[in-house]
């Protein structure tokens, strides 16, 4: 038998209280929440596919989306139908531009729609939530009733109104989409941070004479990121439907720029023609997008508020 | 009257006069133009505190326990004065003007857990008043403070880098201490710092922060219900009821020969560690519940739960008097002194 080496242990010993443990962050957990989550992972795989099919389908594509196929023009219920041969994967659309190149820049405009739309909410309403909630008293009163007047103004009527007098474009289109998302965000934000203000930590803060800003930044708006986050997935799904129901009315992105919304417009227009194609692609994107972002906010959710269900 | 100070034997090291709280309390549905209730929850409070004493508050729910504490670390908004060692009125003290302070005033909080941020890692909670106050500190020096102070406060240092919700209760109660002593203050308000924790981490607790006191010289003000704890920790304690001083005195005084029939009756509610003697107690009912203080009893705040009231009671508010000095045994009650046991007969008759 050997003795055990007692310097050896007691070194050892030492060296593992001079280690700093790493913490389990409560992202971490809910990380682990979220990845056991089938639904959900499902969800944000597809959405990883949908989002290279629009960044690097192009290399795909073997027609350009602005050259027209002059072999089918005028023929595209008949020689426009999807198929491998021709390079038409997903068939032409009605001037016998291919339908493959047309979706993939759909995919990207659409998504651009709803991540600059979402952001812009998450930035502005957050910000604007936290301090008004924090600011308590008079200004929040004042902050909160000029998101009340913004919210009465019907912002449809107003963005078509827009759109009509200065000229479609996508910029006011991102403009009149961001000024209306962060509404909805600055109150949900308002509301967690009256929760959170009367926190203990938060008095803690206070007393030590933690500045204002900095306590917004550092413990509340941290401690609101799970909600945000959550319903920040849910609004980019909005944005990407406001976008398209512009696009169907005719109001939305011009051309040669295109969007799901614009494409699933002309599909349905050509619908009885016997060209389902062109509705059923862009279709399928659509619809798959959105459940899938669904998907992940719903597991985001879950993950980030355990104590909810 | 003399003054009280001039016969201490040390400058105290905050002295408060007259402290008062009052919030404006509007029903829901109360026109803008109808006036606020007003409820005094601390309603005129004067104490003082040396270097190194330990003042404990003790009194029922509702009391303005709490809120005293947030008064003087500038919480919630006050009247009256709280003058520092230094001479300055904190109460009149602007935010920028009070940062200066607020570095000798730390505070302990109830709930260990929900006093920490759940989103940041121990090192960062323990940080934060230090790079609030000491900005001129590198970083590596602010971690080399934090890992010192966690040792101090029993804590492992390399767990520098965890979040507080994989602690217990009682080692997120020393980050909390850890947090307050960081920046060396003179005076710690603890706020019921045990309350919620199992007996015996309590006791571990309150050594802990018994034996900071005395190897760094803090003033404590201990708030807490648990009268035990309180005697075990405390120089002087003093009684609220409805936001009023019942009586204040020192800790043996309070507890061997209690003045006021209020204080006489919180302790007779202290259980004992002893079935025979537990069942041999007399306990003194007290009736009903605390009044409401946005509607105070004329008079004496305790006459309507006092076996002892008197029409005189009703009419006439008791000052604290009964001998000056720092060390003084003060009570305000028109007629101290113990219980008899007919009294005490006679209001159980009617409890019962």
């Amino acid at each position: 038998m050997t003795m055990i080496d007692r310097e050896a242990i007691e070194r050892l010993g030492d060296n593992m209280a001079a280690q700093e443990v790493a913490g389990r962050s409560p992202w971490a957990d809910a990380r682990r929440r979220f990845l056991r989550n089938k639904a959900a992972v499902a969800g944000l795989i597809v959405l990883m596919l949908v989002l290279a099919f629009g960044l690097f389908g192009q290399h795909l594509a073997a027609w350009n989306n602005e050259d027209l196929d002059f072999n089918v023009m005028g023929m595209v219920a008949e020689k426009g139908q999807p198929s491998i041969e021709s390079g038409h994967y997903f068939g032409t659309d009605e001037l016998g531009r291919d339908l493959f190149a047309r979706t993939v820049q759909g995919t990207r405009v659409s998504l651009l729609v709803g991540i600059v739309g979402a952001a812009i909410a998450v930035v502005v309403g957050t910000l604007y939530g936290a301090i008004s909630g924090f600011a308590g008293g008079r200004t929040d009163q004042i902050m909160m009733r000029a998101v009340d007047i913004l919210m009465s103004i019907p912002y449809m009527f107003v963005l078509i109104l827009l759109l009509v007098m200065f000229g479609r474009s996508m910029w006011l289109l991102f403009l009149g989409i961001g000024l209306i998302s962060w509404l909805d965000m600055a109150r949900i934000v308002r509301g967690q941070t009256l929760t959170l203000k009367n926190r203990e930590y938060i008095e803690a803060a206070r007393a030590t004479g933690v500045p204002g800003w900095r306590i917004i930044l550092r413990h509340i708006v941290p401690n609101l990121l799970g909600v945000v986050a959550v319903y920040a997935t849910l609004l980019i799904p909005l944005m990407i439907l406001t976008e398209s129901f512009m696009s169907f009315l005719g109001l939305g992105v011009q051309e040669p720029l295109t969007s799901w919304g614009a494409l699933i417009s002309e599909g349905a227009k050509t619908m009885n023609y016997g060209t389902l194609w062109q509705l059923a692609f862009p279709l399928f994107f659509f619809v798959i997008t959105l459940f899938a972002f669904f998907f992940v906010g719903d597991g985001l959710r879950d993950a980030l508020d355990p104590k909810d269900r | 009257m003399t003054d009280p100070l001039t016969n201490g034997t040390s400058a105290p090291l905050l002295d408060v006069r007259d402290l008062r709280v009052t919030f404006d309390i509007r029903r829901d549905g109360d026109m803008p133009w109808t006036p606020s209730r007003h409820l005094r929850a601390v309603n005129g409070v004067d104490f003082t505190i040396h270097p190194g004493e330990t003042l404990g508050i003790v009194g029922e729910s509702g009391c303005g326990k709490s809120t005293l504490a947030r008064a003087l670390i500038g919480l919630v908004p006050a009247t009256g004065r709280a003058i520092w060692q230094d001479g300055t009125d904190l109460l009149s003290l602007n935010p920028r003007q009070m940062l200066r302070y607020r570095s000798d005033i730390q505070m302990v909080f109830q709930d260990p857990l929900a006093s920490l941020n759940p989103r940041m890692t121990v090192g960062q909670i323990i940080a934060e008043p230090l790079t609030t106050h000491r900005k001129g500190l590198s970083r590596d020096e602010v971690k080399l403070r934090v890992k010192q102070m966690m040792d101090r406060v029993g804590l492992l240092p390399n767990q520098i880098n965890r979040y507080p919700h994989e602690f217990s209760g009682g080692q997120c109660q020393r980050i909390g201490i850890a947090r307050a002593l960081i920046v060396e203050p003179k005076l710690i308000i603890c706020d019921e710092p045990v309350s919620a924790l199992d007996v015996s981490i309590q006791a571990q607790v309150i050594n802990l922060l018994d034996d900071l006191q005395r190897d760094l010289g803090l003033a404590l003000i201990f708030i807490a219900h648990d009268l035990s704890v309180v005697k075990h920790i405390s120089d002087r304690v003093m009684v609220l009821y409805l936001g009023k001083i019942m009586e204040l005195e020192t800790a043996d005084e309070v507890y061997a020969n209690p003045q006021h029939p209020y204080t006489q009756a919180l302790l007779s509610a202290v259980p004992v560690p002893d079935p025979a003697r537990e069942r041999a107690k007399r306990i003194i009912p007290l009736e009903g519940d605390l009044p409401s203080p946005l509607a105070p009893p004329s008079g004496c705040v305790f006459r309507t739960r006092c076996p002892r009231a008197q029409a005189l009671c009703a009419e006439k508010v008791p000052v604290l008097t009964g001998g000056h000095g720092e060390h003084a045994h003060r009570f305000a009650c028109h007629f101290p002194g113990p219980l008899t046991a007919a009294e005490i007969e006679a209001r159980r008759g009617v409890a019962a």
